[in-house]
């Protein structure tokens, strides 16, 4: 078993990354999307219209673009928890902007660039500092937040151009895709190629499984891991100018709580805390789950705090499922063959003996 | 050894590809500014016209969409609108947020009310924009809307049902405070959000009170926010009583920041030397008022609000009105009411609660 | 050498010099949060004389006891390298199961007796689910947040507990006090006390620090991992629970919204105080002062008459301060521990 010393939880170590069983609670979560989806197109009125299926998609995207990046981070081993307030960093000066005149071809990009410097500042303070990104994300959730709160104040901001407004909200032609699905779907197409077909893909797990054992394998730990960050800013940025546009609204509180629910979704897809496992397509089934399982709630009228109570209890369980079948299987086959307990096995050399 | 982009390629990659991107958006069109829009605020179709003699249509689904579900404000509106729905014979139903600051959530809402297909909606707003999106696509549904409480632009809906002018509110929540302080003193307000506008609304008629030459003598010294949040509330009010020594009266005009300043002051050196009028609930302000830290505060039955906005819903929802200015309509046993400007109503004025007449009311 | 493993306290550091340098580091950290807390407040103080009156020093003592109370608590679980997300949902209903009890009449202490259970229960859940289940407590205690706010919002519904219901007794808890010294300040010095010399004299307090220093060298010293764990969140709850009573007195307002967003405000306060979440470091008295400090400056502020605008980023400035300092003082202790490791074999 390899000790874990890059601040990961105290069982990091027991939990043996086998790509085998994680493909298995990714497969759990895509059937269980199917599944709701056809109930949902089956049992629930109103689900299966092609306006309601726009409504899902168009208010899922925030999530769903920073779900991207913060799967290759948690992968990496980190996490980012100040992407809801960049995002409403982002939004804050969308609206600030706006009002001093500025040409709103020139907010958009100026706002993403913002997120990328955002997540800029957090992979420096997490790489070269060596600060564990947890702690640090906290403070810049709280410093960025507080920042769009001095940019924009008290205002909300909604008279952006109608045509940007439609991008936002609308939908292509008749059918049930919003234009912000498009963007997404290029990001989603990148993203899926970077990790799982590219050598840079293969280093973010090599440095999520072992980040000793990938530095000494000549991998750039701390250079990828500053890219992933400042990735995840950018697109946070562009998040928040989404939001900004789909919601008409530009407000310094925008996106609050977007970071849990990009985790929690990440986490539902079976991408593992503490690094080395997951899939995109794992983030990709958890995002559309948790919306389509909120959408189909609200449709048959389920309030609000029991949504709530439901998110929580799948959270535990897309967590506590695979842990426990593992243990579950490893005393199967401890009582199976009688071979020696797992812990003497693998004791760690006593050295001088 | 397979060829690797190294992570400075890379980046070299990504900053060049922005830069190309941002330079094919500078050299685009000149720049659509906020003063070169001119956003179309059409109002709501005014295809149909109204339709005075009419009768309210028997079965409408009429949804109630407050800021927040589980506050206790919202909970006494909302059993007011029921009350009306069930009068007028339609189905009542009462969505929201747990949180009112999730303006996504209070818009996905609305759109989960359209897809189901409801008669009329009634929202009370958590942001004036953020709505405008769902709200024209109920509205292009043949669904009425219905603002109450808590308004958006006025071309995301067709009426808007006001407690009480805003004016009304703002100016006499001065009179009130001024008249405890015999016109004399420093004052200062407790908002709730920085961005809340029924709040700003009124702290703007506020400020245009205190010009008039009677209130020479006393002064606007600070705006404090806090955030609907009980700690930040009292912090706030103790920043405001400290960093003023001469500071006499506090206007809290938001349900939470009135209980919690006067929870405070009930506890601290200044209770009865330091006036706070505001907009609490009876129920809320109970204590304080028999223990003598609050003299008198404002509000309106949040019932007769949510009643109101039931039955403009219906006749709405019923044709009999359309919201242009002058229409009238029956509101069950609170009588008849024109609609004003900008498809506005108003219930009536404010209601001063004090020791005489709190023990009347249970909300 | 033989080949057993010699059961060695799990804190001895090796070298009874490194352990007196490790606990003069963790004194000097504290020092130095004392030091900036008088600064801050003796600013103040020149910029507003009404800022240290008797007045307003119960009220800077008032503001900071329920979150003291709270990080201590947080602290706990920290330190054994864990985190307790769902504080905040756990004060809210504990908040509101007191309030509920109060307002039937009864008496204040059976009613803060009940908050404080009701804590220690949810406690058992999380450390159950976090020590058996073997899972990252992160994840577990974002679930339980969400699920035991949701459950609070059905119980609760719309109704709340206003001062009116509450009996006159368990009000002037909430804003009485002996001279300056409020009441809710004198339980939060007794619950700080209490738990650090747990912490610091008892071998369950101890082996806190082991287990969130070397989990590993701590199992195969024998510890029994599981059980601290859960006496950890149990602490956390149950002083989750208490903080919930004393919020009650302190604002005689409860209803499903309660401490909502609360847990974000405890962490900070908890690593601005130098429990850093790579565990087995820190201290509650710490973790107290990183409360004191947190809100005395959302107190100073107001003021002063800076606009509350500025709050959100100054808190999160001083939050990266913190961790930046803590990193670089760990750094330093690592590499002389290193270089007296070396020297003595």
């Amino acid at each position: 078993m390899a000790e874990r010393r890059d601040g990961a939880g105290p069982w990091a170590g027991v939990a043996t990354a086998r790509l085998g069983g994680l493909v298995r609670w990714d497969v759990v979560v895509a059937l269980l999307l199917a599944a709701v989806l056809v109930y949902g197109f089956a049992g629930v009125d109103n689900f299966g219209a092609t306006i309601n299926l726009s409504f899902l998609i168009g208010n899922t995207m925030a999530v769903a673009l920073v779900a991207l990046p913060m799967t290759m981070l948690v992968v990496a081993g980190e996490v980012d928890l100040s992407v809801g307030s960049m995002a409403g960093l982002s939004s804050a000066l969308m609206g600030a902007l706006w009002n001093a005149n500025w040409p709103i071809e020139y907010i958009i990009p100026f706002c993403i660039l913002v997120g990328a410097a955002g997540g800029l500042l957090n992979g420096l303070l997490v790489t070269r500092l060596g600060l564990p990104s947890l702690a640090v994300t906290i403070g810049t959730l709280a410093a960025y937040r507080g920042l769009a709160q001095i940019i924009l104040g008290a205002n909300a901001v909604t008279d952006f151009p109608q045509n940007y407004l439609n991008l936002g909200a609308g939908r292509i032609g008749t059918t049930p895709i919003p234009y912000t699905f498009v963007l997404y779907a290029v990001l989603l197409l990148a993203a899926a190629v970077t990790l799982h077909a590219t050598p840079i893909g293969r280093s973010l797990f090599a440095i999520g499984a072992n980040r000793e054992a990938a530095y000494f394998a000549g991998i750039r730990v701390k250079r990828l891991k500053l890219v992933m960050f400042v990735l995840t800013g950018t697109v946070a940025g562009l998040a928040g100018v989404v939001w900004t546009l789909h919601y008409a609204s530009a407000r310094y509180d925008n996106a609050t709580g977007l970071e849990l629910s990009v985790i929690a979704a990440v986490l539902l897809g079976g991408i593992d805390f503490d690094g080395g496992k997951g899939t995109i397509g794992g983030a990709v089934a958890g995002v559309f789950l948790l919306g389509t399982l909120q959408n189909l709630m609200s449709l048959a009228d389920v309030s609000a705090q029991s949504q709530i109570v439901v998110t929580g209890i799948l959270l535990v369980i897309s967590v506590l499922g695979p842990r426990v079948a593992r243990q579950i299987r490893d005393a199967v086959r401890r009582r199976r063959s009688a071979a020696p307990a797992p812990g003497a096995a693998t004791a760690p050399d006593i050295p001088g003996t | 050894m397979t060829f690797r982009l190294t992570a400075p390629g890379r980046r070299f990659a990504v900053a060049a590809a922005g830069a190309a991107i941002l330079a094919i958006a500078l050299s685009g069109c000149g720049g659509t500014t906020k003063s070169s829009t001119t956003n179309s605020s059409g109002g709501p179709a005014a295809g149909a016209s109204a339709n005075p003699n009419g009768q309210l249509k028997s079965g409408l689904k009429i949804a109630f969409l407050p800021k927040a579900v589980n506050n206790p404000y919202f909970t006494t509106s909302d059993t007011g609108g029921k009350k009306a729905v069930d009068a007028v014979g339609g189905v009542y139903k009462e969505v929201g947020t747990s949180s009112a600051t999730d303006t996504a959530g209070q818009v996905s809402y609305v759109n989960t009310l359209v897809q189901q297909g409801q008669n009329a909606i009634v929202v009370s707003a958590q942001d004036p924009g953020a709505m405008c999106t769902g709200l024209k696509q109920a509205m292009a549904a043949k669904i009425a809307v219905v603002t109450y409480d808590s308004d958006t632009n006025p071309d995301c809906r067709q009426v808007f049902v006001n407690q009480a002018s805003a004016e009304a509110i703002g100016r006499s929540e001065v009179q009130l405070l001024a008249k405890e302080l015999n016109y004399t003193g420093d004052i200062a307000i407790l908002s709730a959000a920085q961005t809340a506008t029924n709040q700003n609304t009124w702290i703007g008629f506020m400020q245009d009170e205190l010009k008039d030459p009677k209130y020479a003598n006393m002064k606007l010294v600070k705006t404090a926010y806090g955030n609907d949040d009980a700690q930040k509330s009292f912090q706030e009010t103790q920043g405001l009583l400290q960093a003023d020594p001469n500071l006499k009266g506090i206007i809290a005009p938001t349900t939470v920041g009135i209980k919690a300043a006067a929870q405070y002051l009930s506890g601290s050196q200044y209770k009865g030397k330091v006036q706070l009028v505001g907009l609490g609930t009876p129920n809320d302000m109970r204590q304080y008022v028999k223990d003598g830290t609050v003299q008198a505060f404002e509000l309106w039955d949040p019932g007769k609000l949510g009643e109101l906005a039931g039955y403009a819903a219906a006749n709405l929802a019923s044709g009999i009105i359309t919201g242009a200015k002058g229409e009238t309509f029956t509101a069950g046993d609170l009588g008849k009411f024109t609609i004003g400007d900008k498809g506005e109503v108003l219930l009536g004025d404010p209601t001063v609660f004090n020791a005489g007449n709190i023990d009347q009311f249970n909300f | 050498m033989t080949a057993v493993a010699r059961r060695a306290p799990a804190t001895e550091i090796g070298v009874p010099g490194s352990k007196r340098l490790v606990d003069r580091v963790l004194r000097i950290r504290e020092l130095a949060l004392l030091v900036i807390l008088a600064v801050l407040v003796a600013g103040t103080e020149v910029g507003n004389h009404r800022f240290l009156s008797g007045q307003g020093v119960k009220d800077l003592l008032l503001n900071a006891a329920i979150l003291v109370i709270v990080a201590a608590g947080q602290a706990s679980v920290v330190i054994t390298r864990n985190v307790d997300l769902s504080v905040g949902s756990t004060l809210g209903i504990c908040a509101f199961a007191g309030g509920d009890y109060l307002r039937g009449g009864g008496s204040p202490l059976v009613g803060i007796l009940i908050a404080v259970s009701l804590g220690a229960g949810l406690g058992v859940v999380n450390g159950s689910l976090v020590s058996f289940g073997r899972v990252p407590s992160l994840v577990v205690t974002l679930g339980t947040l969400y699920i035991i706010r949701g459950l609070d919002s059905i119980w609760v519904g719309s109704r709340e507990i206003v001062a009116h219901d509450l009996p006159a007794g368990f009000v002037t808890l909430g804003h009485g006090g002996p001279f300056f010294l409020p009441y809710l300040a004198i339980i939060g010095l007794a619950v700080l006390i209490a738990l650090a010399f747990y912490l610091r004299s008892y071998r369950g307090g101890r082996e806190f620090y082991a287990i969130g220093s070397n989990t590993e060298a701590a199992r195969l010293a024998g510890l029994p991992i599981r059980k601290r764990i859960t006496a950890a969140y149990v602490l956390c709850g149950a002083l989750a629970g208490l903080g919930g009573a004393l919020y009650l007195a302190r604002f005689g307002n409860v209803d499903s919204g309660t401490g909502s967003g609360y847990e974000l405000t405890v962490v900070s306060a908890v690593v601005v105080g130098g429990v850093a979440f790579t565990g087995g470091s820190g201290s509650v008295y710490g973790a107290a002062l990183g409360a004191l400090l947190l809100t005395t400056i959302n107190s100073v502020l107001p003021s002063l008459g800076v606009s509350s605008s500025w709050e959100g980023a100054i808190d999160g400035f001083l939050l990266l301060a913190a961790i930046a300092v803590d990193r670089l003082v760990a750094l330093r202790v690592a590499n002389v521990l290193r270089r007296r490791n070396v020297r003595h074999g």
